[in-house]
């Protein structure tokens, strides 16, 4: 790798020109005569280039470990070969997502140039390559034919390192910061995870069956890669609301001191809180100037905050997406939630105090 | 002539307007409701309402009786119908109870703190 290094550096000037061409692409890979479904695909990512990096550099990863324990040398040839397939079959069918047609079209085509690997890992790899470089060959291809080629032409001559450069990644971090820096910029969260994660895994090397956990731990950092908004709200920080603080007044009494700070947290307004925390502990109560709920009856900060509790994943926690980023409004009598973070709505329990049994004197209650 | 197939079917018809029972909106009405209100001092009530039909509450609550070895009376509320009510607190011995003898635990909601 170290001897490589003073050869990476053109490349990643070259990388640089591939981001800018590819990020152009977008249009006229819509111009070009594709398959609509993918490009829809294409279109609903916001940062579409982003996307466009993960499954580039899985190919080009792939296709370092497929090609680098064979010959590096036969890799040029077999890209030429594959590209030159994948024009022809561009041209001859509109569907480039027909998975049955590539296998039969792809496996003769590069098994016989490929002689060195293993014959069914190496089937495997070089098929994924072929649907993987048909989806971003959809995307950029303009970029992907001509300049692809163009690079190789020059590439041959320093052969090895630039080969990697152009389609493997050797050294993933190097390439992945610049990714980074070119394509992911404004969206600055996301880029440290992907040069860690998707970069360090050392398996991508050996020529073993991956596990399903390695897998999923690099789909995850490809993913975030692209989209770093997805990765905010899945490493979003706990929940947390400041614990109730209950004392007593006098002998029968309860303070619940900090209502309005929780109501505040929760967004939630203080009556409909209050309503529920009377109704599910079967008292009664009243707020006083300063703002706290004073409750009738000896109830302590566990219990009160038990039903807090009940109340969140009631009335505030989004029962879709378990975020707490919800609304609450009130249509015709009826209460309907709605999710900021996943847009789901739905309706919620009124709140009902139940049978409310006659406790004490019955020459103090009018009614009795 | 009048074809039978195109004949317009309202599947929901004899479900009646759902919407239309405006008490049953966003209700708890097929839950059985364990709730637990305070006396004086360290004293409690349990009460439990909503309990089905087809069970004897009267029974019910000479077994709760004996079970819990508490007393316990029946209440007959206008609202809520007849409600049982324990003395001290049964919450958790009502539920198990309850599940034990063929209730659906997703069917009973137990309230207070």
């Amino acid at each position: 790798m170290a001897s490589e290094e003073p050869l990476f550096d053109p490349s990643l000037k070259k990388r640089k020109k591939k981001q800018v061409a590819f990020t152009e692409d977008p249009l006229g890979a819509d111009a070009d005569p594709t398959a609509p479904a993918p490009d829809t695909i294409d279109s609903t990512t916001i940062n579409g280039d982003a996307v466009d990096l993960g499954p580039k550099t899985a190919h080009e990863l792939m296709k370092s470990t497929g090609d680098e324990g064979a010959e590096n040398k036969k890799e040029d040839e077999d890209f030429k070969a594959m590209f030159g397939d994948m024009k022809k079959k561009k041209k001859k069918k509109e569907i480039p997502m027909d998975l049955g047609d590539d296998s039969g079209t792809s496996t003769p085509t590069v098994a016989p140039s490929e002689g060195g690997a293993p014959a069914i890992t190496s089937d495997d790899l070089d098929f994924s390559d072929i649907k993987k470089k048909k989806k971003s060959s959809k995307k950029k291809a303009a970029f992907d034919l001509d300049a692809f080629e163009k690079e190789l032409n020059q590439s041959k001559t320093k052969s090895n390192a630039d080969d990697d450069d152009d389609e493997g990644e050797p050294n993933p971090n190097l390439d992945h910061l610049d990714d980074a820096d070119l394509g992911d910029d404004p969206f600055a969260q996301g880029d440290a995870p992907v040069g860690v994660e998707a970069g360090n895994e050392a398996w991508l090397k050996s020529d073993r069956d991956y596990t399903y956990s390695e897998l999923l731990t690099r789909f995850y950092a490809s993913l975030h890669a692209a989209n770093p908004s997805l990765l905010s709200s899945s490493s979003q920080k706990r929940y947390t609301i400041a614990p109730p603080s209950i004392h007593r007044e006098g002998n029968k009494k309860s303070i619940f001191a900090n209502v309005t700070d929780i109501c505040k947290k929760m967004h939630r307004q203080p009556e409909h809180v209050i309503q529920f925390l009377f109704s599910e502990m079967g008292t009664t109560g009243s707020v006083d100037g300063a703002g706290r709920l004073v409750i009738k009856g000896r109830f302590q900060q566990k219990q009160v905050e038990n039903v807090l509790r009940r109340y969140i994943v009631e009335y505030v926690t989004c029962k879709t997406c378990k975020s707490p980023d919800t609304l609450l409004t009130k249509e015709n009598r009826i209460f309907f939630m709605a999710c900021e973070s996943c847009g789901s709505r739905r309706s919620v329990n009124a709140i009902k105090s139940g049978f409310q049994a006659q406790v004490g004197k019955r020459s103090k209650n009018k009614t009795g | 002539m009048s074809v039978q197939n195109l004949n317009t079917f309202d599947p929901f018809a004899d479900e009646g307007d759902p919407l239309g029972d405006s008490q049953d909106v966003g209700s708890q009405a097929d839950y059985i409701h364990i709730r637990i209100q305070q006396r004086n001092g360290r004293k409690t009530l349990t009460t439990l309402q909503g309990l089905p039909k087809q069970y004897d509450a009267k029974k019910i609550l000479k077994a709760f009786k004996k079970e819990f070895a508490c007393n316990g009376t029946l209440v007959d509320d206008e609202k809520m119908g007849q409600v049982i009510q324990l003395q001290g607190d049964q919450r958790s011995k009502i539920s198990t109870f309850l599940t034990e003898n063929g209730i659906e635990k997703a069917a009973i909601k137990v309230h207070g703190f």
